[in-house]
């Protein structure tokens, strides 16, 4: 079981980042901050609390900084100020070697263009994690094939990635992460590749997997049906900012602000455009 | 006319470096000298001491594993055949014992420069322009220092070569580097893939192809030289070549220019096969 708490935490890019910075702290806007020091804000104060066991989901549309958001919590991006918490201690302290202990045994990801080695079998992909902590072959193979057979790839596991459709490989991709082993899985827009038939079938299996398995899985889409589906919590994202949190049902009985009220409808517009 | 009180010439301090540098250091090249001589010797007395079908039977499985195709490893048996019926048999193996010799020099130098330069900005600014002053300048500019240290023969043939041949393999190792799908890197990172791991599980495998094209042209580069070296007495086919020019010799001189050109196929052929990627289309995640 693992807390996730972001505190606080600000990421601009460019090299003028401190004066960035201390702008963005004293509430300039985006477009502001980079017309004067040419660098863009990628997240602006965000804090989050993402509760153990549960599906978060965080949404916003591509730029809102949701994929830099979700590289902050196993660290692919360090922010520019702010603390990611995991499990009460600040994981930014943690040096080259106990990062990579933590990103062995506590945090995994699913990337959105599956991020496969293409050099390497099915197998091979699914048990990377296993044997760069150093698990001998044979039992990773066993943890390996465990998992295969659970996201419905029996008999693929000596297959190359190429191939494969984009589903069969997203699967390979979930199943990846989950043959890591750890509390915490990161989704970076992991099912928007697919197409709809294989997406909503994908969705049903994380569900399925999350209730068998109770991990937190945190995940990032700009899909507001594929986040209230999912969703036990949602973060909407807007210009690196957090616009609102809250379950499903609050995100469309009280949104925020127009911004959020503008998805909700068209949302809610959807069926009766379809008869 | 530019104004001769402008004139600053490096040409007293560079000789003065070279002689300072053979006088006082000789023994260093004596001892780097002897190293690759033997290495050079020893291939030379393997390949020159195996009976010829052998070396055929050799590459032509040599081609078959990097082509899996008859008719490549058919061309390479014939051409090699030609080779021996041309009576250039003895000097194509010394001349194949100096190119392996560098080759190997040059894997051995080029492909840990070439992941240092695209892992590091600081390396690539300083390497980049090198790089390119070793493919402009004209070899005799260093064939005659090399000569002065390492004295007449094979040694300063070798690195001629290497100087020469180098830079193509370091640049494709850098551009193959670079080229790996910067997702797969972040995924292998997000699980916990320490640089090492990352390096040689990863993008190492990922590059090969296009190590493989720079290790081609390093080849092609370093059989381009046989001529040259054979002017500061490496033996080979170069040196016929040149006995040709010099005696007016047209046939002769031929003979062993189509030598050194079936080596350069036969060699051309096998590497490449070698770079092509085992799975088609491996490069789609």
């Amino acid at each position: 079981m693992a807390d996730i708490e972001i505190r606080n935490v600000y990421k601009i890019f460019g090299h003028d980042a401190k004066a960035a910075l201390a702008m963005a702290k004293d509430g300039l806007d985006k477009a502001d901050i980079l017309a004067r020091t040419g660098c863009s804000v990628g997240l602006n104060d965000v804090s989050l609390k993402i509760g153990a066991g549960k599906i978060f989901v965080i949404m916003g549309l591509s730029g809102s900084g949701k994929s830099t958001l979700v590289r902050h919590i196993n660290r692919l991006i360090e922010p520019t100020s702010g603390e990611v918490v995991f499990d009460g201690s600040n994981i930014l302290d943690l040096d080259a070697k106990a990062l990579r202990a933590f990103r062995m045994r506590r945090v995994s990801m699913v990337f959105q263009s599956f991020a496969l080695m293409p050099h390497r079998t099915v197998m091979q992909n699914v048990v990377y994690g296993q044997r760069v902590r150093g698990v001998s072959k044979a039992d990773a193979r066993e943890i390996g094939m465990k998992w295969i057979e659970t996201v419905g790839l029996s008999g693929y596991d000596a297959k190359f990635p190429h191939q494969l459709s984009g589903g069969m490989k997203q699967r390979v991709g979930l199943a990846r992460a989950l043959a890591a082993d750890t509390d915490v899985i990161l989704m970076d827009e992991a099912f928007s590749a697919l197409d709809p038939l294989i997406r909503s079938d994908m969705q049903d299996q994380l569900l399925q997997l999350q209730q068998n398995l109770a991990k937190t899985i945190v995940f990032i889409t700009h899909d507001l049906d594929e986040a209230l589906r999912i969703g036990s919590e949602i973060a909407i994202l807007k210009d690196g900012q957090v616009v609102q949190v809250g379950s499903p049902s609050d995100i469309l009985d009280n949104p925020a602000n127009d911004y959020v009220a503008r998805f909700v409808q068209r949302r809610q517009g959807r069926p009766e455009k379809h008869g | 006319m530019f104004p001769d009180s402008l004139n600053l010439s490096i040409r007293a301090p560079v000789n003065e470096f070279i002689q300072a540098l053979v006088t006082n250091y000789g023994w260093v090249f004596k001892a780097i000298s002897g190293v690759i001589l033997k290495a050079v010797l020893f291939i030379e007395w393997i390949l020159r001491g195996l009976p010829w079908w052998l070396v055929i039977l050799a590459f032509m499985a040599l081609a078959w594993q990097s082509s899996k195709r008859w008719t490549l490893t058919l061309a390479v048996g014939v051409l090699l055949l030609a080779v021996g019926v041309l009576g250039l048999w003895d000097l194509t193996m010394q001349t194949l014992a100096l190119m392996l010799m560098a080759t190997i020099v040059s894997v051995v130098i080029g492909v840990p420069i070439g992941i240092l330069v695209a892992k590091s900005r600081v390396v690539r600014n300083v390497t980049l322009p090198v790089l390119d002053v070793m493919q402009t300048m004209p070899s005799f500019v260093y064939l005659i220092p090399a000569l002065m240290l390492f004295g007449l023969g094979k040694v300063p043939a070798i690195l001629a070569t290497i100087i020469y041949a180098v830079p193509p393999l370091i640049r494709l190792t850098d551009l193959g580097i670079r080229q790996v799908d910067g997702e797969v890197v972040e995924a292998a990172t997000a699980f916990g893939g320490s640089p090492t791991q990352i390096l040689f599980g990863v993008e190492l495998p990922l590059a090969t192809p296009t190590i493989m094209a720079g290790l081609n042209q390093t080849i092609m580069m370093a059989l381009s030289m046989v001529v040259v070296a054979s002017m500061i007495g490496a033996r080979g086919l170069g040196e016929q070549v040149l006995n040709g020019i010099q005696t007016l010799d047209v046939g002769k001189g031929l003979e062993a220019g189509i030598g050194i050109v079936i080596l350069a196929i036969v060699l051309d052929r096998i590497t490449q096969g070698f770079g092509k990627p085992r799975t088609e289309d491996a490069r789609n995640g």
